[in-house]
């Protein structure tokens, strides 16, 4: 429940922002987020709500490690948190995808 | 902060041997120039204990280092009253949204899943958005049963402040952080000589939150990330804190946190919920440790909103093997989950007895998938 999921926003309406996570586009909510959020910009999501704007040059550190989790076998727990993190952004995305 | 630190936590990179093997000897050698063995530290973070069981990181630790996991699973934490609640909501005909770690928590006599099973209506839920949206969707009432830490608190502050619909309540068994540190550095049984705090729950509070801690204990605190060689440069400098008899807060997890934190989210998390003492499962009761809503929002307030009836589970009895299970004294770092009796036996994840079996941030459950490390810094 607690694991933060990184993503990288790809447009932004109100309080919500289209969010790509490892190629799975998810609505984020951006009640939280204390900065402002733009394109291009990427995001720790925690339950479907962006928590903090991840500064740049820490971008790639912060990916490695969630990318290596997906690609890791079906029954490791924490791949399968981060995987319910991702779809705790929602099930549908305002271009219905 | 010295720059030399921030330095050290952002070159991080994921799972680089050669920088593994660096920090494990650093921590070795930090461990050793303490002088005395074993030295005790504790996370309190479900997310922590996960990778270190993960990446085998218990093995690269020190004889003489032990690290310990804390009450930092908040499923494991929620006590056996207040899924009776949930479980008794849903017997007087609510719809009960919940996260899917809930399910299977045991009650007095019933869990969410047994509840379901007699014919309640429980929805697995991944964020509260969701339960919100069902509330839109229907006319019965839903009430979110809520759980989880800071972190996870603000994000139902922030749905309840962004509106909800008439028939949607809360069960709040939101709980906080910082409280149960005071309670564990104050057990008397205690050994624990320095806290690694987790990094997404200070993204929230800031660092600084700590800073009143470390002044009436003078023990140190270390915020750290969740990458393995993250926790290993943030050991490595909770030990050198310890070594150095040093009692003050360090940020090895720059890169999401702050010494304010998300002062918008702080803001939202206390205009709706209110600290309150209250029990956590196992550990004891925790002054302030319970968030729960606000007076302005008593109509969401499922606790006020219903009658809820407890007696009538607690007339049902409840099983013998729990007076056995030891997830309270596990959380509170007195004991191992190989001191139990019941574990990989009685209690499995398949029928667990104990909170700590149920959720993927529970210490017996992480010991049970990825094999019960010992810990090998443990004297006879």
């Amino acid at each position: 429940m607690c694991l933060g999921v990184p993503g990288r926003v790809l447009r932004v309406a109100g309080d919500v922002a289209l969010v790509d996570f490892f190629g799975v586009r998810r609505d984020v909510r951006l009640d939280i987020v204390d900065e402002p959020v733009a394109p291009g910009d990427y995001i720790l999501n925690h339950v479907g709500f962006a928590i903090r704007r991840i500064p740049s040059e820490h971008i790639a550190e912060t990916l490695a490690l969630y990318e290596t989790l997906l690609r890791e076998a079906g029954d490791d727990m924490m791949a399968a948190d981060v995987r319910s993190e991702i779809e705790a952004t929602g099930r549908r995305t305002r271009d219905g995808a | 902060m010295a720059p030399d630190r921030d330095l050290l936590a952002s070159e991080l990179k994921f799972r680089d041997p050669g920088r593994a093997r660096a920090l494990a000897a650093q921590l070795a050698a930090v461990t050793h120039e303490v002088g005395r063995a074993p030295v005790a530290v504790m996370h309190v973070c479900g997310s922590h204990e996960q990778a270190i069981a993960k990446f085998g990181l218990r093995a690269a630790f020190p004889r003489d280092l032990q690290v310990i996991m804390g009450p930092g699973c908040p499923v494991c934490v929620t006590d056996t009253p207040e899924v009776d609640e949930g479980v008794a909501l849903a017997r007087q005909g609510a719809r009960i949204a919940t996260y899917g770690d809930m399910l299977r928590v045991p009650g007095t006599a019933l869990s969410l899943a047994d509840a379901q099973a007699e014919g309640g209506r429980i929805e697995v839920v991944y964020s509260v958005t969701q339960a919100v949206e069902l509330a839109r969707k229907t006319s019965d009432e839903v009430v979110f049963f809520a759980t989880g830490f800071e972190t996870t608190a603000v994000a139902t502050a922030a749905a309840v402040l962004a509106g909800t619909p008439p028939n949607f309540s809360i069960l709040s068994a939101h709980k906080y952080i910082p409280p149960v540190m005071e309670i564990v550095a104050e057990m008397p049984d205690t050994r624990v000589e320095g806290f690694l705090a987790a990094g997404h729950a200070a993204t929230i509070t800031g660092w600084g939150i700590f800073e009143h801690f470390v002044e009436r204990h003078r023990l140190p605190v270390v915020v750290a990330g969740f990458e393995p060689l993250d926790i290993l440069a943030g050991l490595v400098r909770l030990v050198e804190l310890v070594r150095d008899g040093l009692p003050r807060v360090d940020n090895m997890y720059p890169r999401c946190v702050t010494r304010e934190g998300n002062r918008a989210a702080q803001e939202m998390l206390w205009k709706v919920f209110r600290p309150v003492g209250g029990r956590w499962r196992g550990i004891a009761h925790i002054p302030n440790g319970n968030l729960r809503l606000r007076e302005e929002w008593a109509r969401l307030d499922a606790r006020r909103r219903f009658h809820i009836d407890l007696a009538g589970l607690w007339d049902e009895a409840p099983a013998g093997l729990v007076q056995h299970c030891i997830c309270g004294e596990i959380m509170a770092g007195v004991r191992s989950p190989s001191d139990c009796r019941l574990f990989g036996k009685e209690c499995i994840p398949d029928a667990p007895v104990g909170a700590c079996m149920v959720s993927s941030e529970g210490t017996c459950r992480i010991w049970h998938q990825y094999g019960a490390v010992p810990e090998l810094g443990a004297a006879p």
